[in-house]
């Protein structure tokens, strides 16, 4: 590789003073008619010397000066993007480093990188091959994004990326193990009643979780899509998805007692947003008591 | 009356001579004859083909042409198939709905490429033309199978419905079933992009059922195996047919009740799907592999030797997508028994592990160029390649029109000599004087482009990564290649000297797309002041660009040429150079 890159530079400079040689300059249309109704104004009688002006009188740029940092910025910007993307580098020095994963390279759609990986995690390979792109969308927003999760080593990495996504967008304070606490309800209802935004996603089995209730990993397996909604709507979220694991639920509506898994999930956490605590507080309380079948 | 020259036909004879011109390119020839042949072919038109929807706007492609019945649009640049692009750029097709649903209520096909449906767009689809016969959509997205339950309804004169590589938001299995009972028209179906995990078995058997004039269905992932035997006797009549997961526990009835609807399928000539395949079932569609000419294995995780056996038995196909679980030996056997292959595609099975996992490399390409004499298209997907191999590959198959070699690690020489690969990529150029595409990968130098620049005379598409040394290179290509169309280009040390030196040549072409090269804002700020009927975006998510020195490079750039201006539909992180400040905010 560095033999290569050595001669390639040689060519380089060789063709360099070429390049000086044939004078480019900024290269206005004009010779040619090109469209039907076009009507160029710019004077040049013939295509061979378009645009043979001196480059000085056009242009205000100090090229030589800028040529160089154009390249030093090109390099930064590739070591950038280089140590942006080695979030799975092995730490381990004798074995090669896992291959850095380079945005857009090989050029493989994401559908096929997707089945790819799948096929390839189910034969216990490690985590590094494939993507693992999912959706984001925020609520006012009127457009969605895609991320990489397998670009982020953790909950942080992925809250300044977002971040970056979504200006106006804040991730609470994740605590040091970056997971959220749910035993503690105080600790939670700060979190939530803090943040502006806090980011929610949608499990393998469909339900809407919030971000930080599991290990690392264990979420990028299974999230499908993140939707960064307003504290106050996740309230219900986090609250609801907890409970609904480890009792069985009613929920009071129009005076009827109601199965709540018997009902679409959407209806649920819209009731809830609607009537807020109290809708919740009257599942909680209900527990077992009022008996399995209605 | 008409003053006539003596020469001259009668508007009705040209316009009948002009029905027999199809092609695009051949029209727009023919309209720039003189002033009255516009006229007789602009109302004669009847297929619209925008190459870029920010090209020109609904308006002005209405206002010309009065009486289409078809059109064929495309968006986003292709770099948006490797998530070069990011979410929000534009590409939205609503704007020409809108303007299409008041103006040609007659309208009957729609073809889009790399654009934002919206369900909305469906609704209006579905609501605003009685006549509506054709919709594809190859990969589009942002829009759910609410929006195909709306045409599903209404269009009840719906021949094709291609939804081929979009992103689908599956919200219920059941659209399918909003297509009426007395609905029988449906010639092509394709929702193999759907994810569903229910597909509506039964709605999909009967609308298979009452449809006798399907010609094309490509299923989904979703259908199991054993549905596909009765999928199959209800449309015995099927040329083109993709299967869903092609597994299943190993059952002896199943098997032959899945042979036995194969070769019931007297007419099949295409397959595909082949999702998760279990090899054991691979032989039930022995029977119609003769008549096979074309096959897509692209998701089919089998070995060599089960593709080496299948592949034998289909002595005609002339099109084969396949992983590169297929190995050189396998290409090898490809190349003794199907004499007739025009493309092949092989496809990476592990694109980023380190070590290659398959046996694959330049001599199984090298195989089929030399054992297919009718091989004109390429895409190989290999982890190394030397100068011999290309040379060889270009003296014995000049007729190559689209080429595209990607060696997985960029930068990677010739691995026998550890040159650049310059000299056979340059073979390629000069010896298949038809080169229509070519992609490049590998260690290259500015010298490449000075064989592209030399050679590739008719080439209209250039995709370049990670090549190049200097502006020298990017010059050859711009100041050389007179029929190119389209460029794109990714980490190149390509900046502004080459740009702006052949600015004339970017209103010649279709667009210019670099991403990670050294092209200064200032540059584009330079460009957008010269050249009013290009626009020059730039695409940076670090923030607007005024907010960093004027050198500093940019990270995307997207230059088209428009006669519509600069769009208003742009995110906040896309910037089109103006001809007034230089800078326009969205």
């Amino acid at each position: 590789m560095e033999v290569g890159r050595k001669m390639a530079n040689m060519l380089g400079t060789e063709h360099d003073l070429n390049f000086k040689e044939t004078e480019l300059c900024l290269g206005l249309p004009g010779g040619i008619a090109v469209v039907a109704a076009g009507n160029e104004t710019e004077s040049s009688s013939s295509p061979k010397t378009n645009g043979k002006r001196g480059f000085s009188e056009t242009v205000d740029l100090k090229l030589n000066l800028q040529s160089k940092e154009s390249t030093m910025d090109l390099n930064k910007n590739l070591d950038d993007n280089g140590s942006k993307e080695k979030s799975g580098s092995a730490k381990d020095p004798a074995k090669p480093p896992a291959k850095a994963q380079v945005v857009g390279w090989p050029p493989v759609r994401s559908y096929r990188k997707n089945i790819m990986a799948n096929q390839k995690n189910s034969s216990e390979e490690s985590g590094n091959s494939g993507a693992a792109l999912v959706k984001v969308s925020m609520d006012g927003a009127p457009y969605l994004r895609k991320v990489d999760l397998k670009m982020y080593k953790s909950y942080q990495e992925l809250s300044d990326a977002l971040a970056k996504m979504f200006s106006s967008f804040t991730m609470g304070n994740y605590g040091p193990q970056g997971m959220i606490d749910f035993m503690n309800e105080s600790k939670l209802m700060d979190l939530l009643n803090s943040s502006d935004y806090v980011p929610s996603y949608e499990d393998k089995d469909g339900d809407w979780m919030l971000v930080g209730d599991v290990p690392w990993q264990m979420f990028v397996h299974s999230c499908k899509r993140l939707r960064i909604m307003k504290g106050s709507e996740a309230i219900g979220l986090a609250t609801f998805n907890d409970i609904k694991k480890n009792y069985i639920l009613y929920f009071q509506h129009q005076e009827q007692w109601r199965n709540a898994r018997a009902e679409p999930k959407n209806k649920i956490l819209e009731l809830s947003k609607r009537l807020g605590g109290s809708l919740l507080i009257g599942i909680y309380a209900k527990r077992r008591i009022m008996g399995t079948s209605l | 009356m008409h003053k006539k020259m003596a020469f001259s036909f009668p508007d009705e004879v040209l316009e009948h001579v002009f029905s027999f011109i199809q092609s695009d390119k051949d029209r727009n020839a023919v309209s720039m004859v003189c002033k009255s042949w516009y006229e007789i072919e602009r109302w004669c038109r009847r297929k619209v083909f925008v190459g870029n929807c920010y090209a020109v706007s609904p308006r002005m492609v209405i206002r010309r042409f009065p009486e289409f019945r078809s059109i064929e649009l495309k968006g986003k640049p292709h770099f948006a198939d490797f998530n070069l692009v990011p979410d929000g750029w534009g590409g939205y097709v609503f704007p020409w709905i809108a303007e299409m649903a008041g103006a040609y209520p007659w309208l009957e096909e729609i073809r889009l490429k790399r654009m934002v449906v919206t369900d909305e767009s469906l609704e209006l689809i579905a609501k605003s033309f009685k006549n509506f016969k054709v919709l594809v959509l190859s990969s589009c997205e942002g829009f759910s199978t609410d929006g195909l339950a709306a045409i599903a309804a209404s269009c009840k004169n719906l021949k094709e419905l291609d939804l081929r590589d979009c992103e689908v938001d599956d919200l219920s299995a059941h659209w399918l079933s909003h297509f009426p009972e007395t609905y029988a028209s449906l010639v092509s179906l394709n929702i193999s992009c759907l994810g569903s995990d229910e597909v509506s078995f039964s709605a999909l058997e009967r609308l298979v059922g009452r449809c006798t004039n399907l010609k094309t269905l490509r299923l989904n992932r979703a259908v199991p195996l054993d549905k596909i035997a009765n999928i199959l006797r209800h449309a015995p009549q099927l040329v083109e047919f993709g299967t869903g997961t092609y597994t299943a526990d190993v059952r002896p009835d199943v098997y032959s009740d899945l042979a036995g609807a194969f070769s019931s399928c007297k007419e099949l000539k295409s397959l595909s799907g082949f999702w998760d395949v279990v090899p054991d079932y691979l032989p039930a569609i022995y029977p119609v592999c003769s008549k096979l000419t074309s096959l897509n294995l692209s998701y089919a995780t089998i070995q060599s030797p089960d593709l080496i056996k299948l592949v034998s038995h289909c002595p005609n196909l002339q099109r084969l997508l396949v992983l590169d679980y297929i190995e050189d030996s396998g290409l090898e056997v490809l190349a003794s028994s199907c004499k007739d292959l025009q493309e092949i595609r092989v496809f990476p099975s592990d694109p980023f592990g380190a070590e290659p996992n398959v046996s694959l490399t330049e001599q199984g390409l090298v195989a089929v160029s030399l054992g297919c004499p009718k091989l004109q298209s390429v895409l190989y997907f290999c982890r190394r390649m030397s100068n011999e191999a290309l040379v060889t590959i270009a003296r014995n198959r000049p007729n190559f029109t689209r080429f595209r070699l990607c060696i997985i690690e960029p930068k990677t020489a010739d691995y026998l000599t550890l040159e650049p690969l310059d000299v056979g990529f340059g073979a390629i150029v000069q010896y298949c004087k038809d080169l229509r595409r070519l992609s490049l990968s590998g260690l290259l130098t500015d010298r490449v482009f000075e064989y592209i620049g030399t050679y590739a005379k008719k080439l209209e598409m250039l995709s370049v990564a990670f090549a190049g040394d200097s502006d020298l290179g990017l010059h050859h290509v711009l100041s050389g290649c007179e029929s190119l169309r389209k460029l794109e280009i990714r980490d190149c040390p390509f900046g502004d000297k080459a740009l702006l030196a052949n600015a004339a040549k970017l209103e010649t072409m279709r667009s210019l797309w670099m991403s990670s090269c050294a092209v200064s804002f200032a540059a584009c700020k330079l460009l957008g002041q010269k050249m009013p009927r290009l626009n020059v975006e730039v695409i940076d998510e670090r923030g607007p660009p005024d907010t960093r020195p004027e050198n500093c490079p940019v990270e995307k750039l997207y230059i088209y040429r428009s006669i519509a201006g600069p769009r208003f539909d742009m995110p906040p992180f896309v910037w089109t150079m103006d001809e007034d400040s230089g800078l326009r905010l969205s």
